[in-house]
């Protein structure tokens, strides 16, 4: 087991977390928080595998990749969360589904 | 009855998606055949003419750099997204006030952030940094503003929109004049290459920074509600109006 394959793995770990949260919570932000903790997943991954070329230096395409995708997923978190208060504001429920309750 | 049992067995496959999908995974990865090394040579062999030494800011800026004008683009789009949906939310927790202590603090800080933020952003050529990180920093200084001092950047302000706008201006206006001189949308000669990057990433940073700055404003405190109509209420800027 070499180090980027366990990292690779612990990125499996977050992303199958996350998609578990993803599925099961009901309320609005556990589900913003799934999908955060499934994107750190796929980035971990990302940049293990980047370590699985030959030579010294890391292959840096996966790095830039991860870095656009940080700041995507940040501002997609935030406008989420501000949707998230909008239906607040106006329904009063912070959740989906049959467990939908105030 | 049945509905109730369907409900709980629906329930039950819904918790062990996660594990399933977790092992499933694992498996592929842990019998993943050996890396095609093509995608690393050709960014090292390119590197030289790229214009900077860093190979994640070459991937970024230069042979990627549609990804990271989009990525901007998205950024911007969010931002305004954000903006267009901050219609008066009432049940937010204002900004605290301004306070002397923490003004002072912010004060003192400030020129060190600004410091940071170009000096990641000058490093990025050669080393780990660039526009994100510096814009990051920028972003931070931006919110520590918003909760020490209770300042309210007022987003219908010329300037500030010219600094959300201004990475994709500036990326988008050297993409077109080098579609114009070289024949190819952001393709930097590579005698200009390094400069050109450089004045990419520095207005990319100012608007990351701006755009990261308006989604944090969207979601806490600026009640749009107590603004004047006009764009003029920029005046009582705390960092501005000294007691």
């Amino acid at each position: 087991m070499t180090p980027p394959l366990l990292y690779a793995l612990a990125g499996v770990a977050l992303f199958s977390i996350g998609v578990g949260g993803l599925i099961t919570a009901a309320h609005l932000l556990r589900q913003v928080l799934s999908f955060n903790v499934a994107g750190s997943g796929v980035f971990l991954f990302l940049v293990a595998m980047a370590y699985r070329t030959p030579g010294p230096f890391p292959d840096p395409v996966p790095h830039a990749m991860v870095l656009t995708g940080i700041v995507v997923a940040v501002s997609a978190t935030a406008l989420a969360l501000l949707l998230i208060c909008i239906r607040h504001e106006s329904t009063a429920r912070s959740a989906t589904g049959e467990d939908d309750r105030p | 009855m049945g509905n109730h049992e369907s409900g709980r067995r629906s329930r039950r496959s819904r918790r062990l998606t996660g594990p399933a999908l977790g092992a499933g995974l694992a498996l592929v990865v842990a019998t993943l055949p050996e890396a095609p090394a093509a995608l690393p040579h050709l960014v090292r062999e390119a590197l030289a003419r790229s214009g900077v030494e860093n190979p994640v800011t070459a991937v970024l800026l230069n042979f990627r750099g549609y990804d990271t004008l989009l990525e901007v683009a998205v950024l911007l789009l969010a931002a305004v997204a954000a903006q267009a949906l901050n219609t008066g939310l009432s049940g937010r927790a204002p900004l605290p006030p301004a306070n002397l202590f923490l003004t002072a603090f912010f004060r003192f800080l400030a020129p060190f952030a600004i410091v940071v933020a170009g000096y990641l952003l000058w490093v990025g050529k050669h080393a780990p940094g660039g526009a994100f990180q510096a814009g990051a920093v920028l972003a931070a200084l931006g919110i520590l503003a918003a909760l020490t001092t209770g300042a309210h950047p007022c987003w219908e302000s010329p300037r500030l929109a010219l600094a959300l706008v201004a990475g994709l201006l500036v990326f988008s206006g050297v993409g077109l004049t080098l579609l114009q001189t070289e024949g190819r949308f952001l393709k930097y000669p590579a005698a200009h290459a390094g400069t050109l990057i450089l004045i990419i990433e520095a207005a990319a940073a100012v608007s990351i920074a701006a755009a990261l700055i308006a989604l944090f404003n969207a979601g806490s405190g600026g009640d749009p509600g107590s603004r004047p109509p006009s764009g003029r209420h920029c005046a009582s800027h705390p960092l501005r109006s000294r007691p």
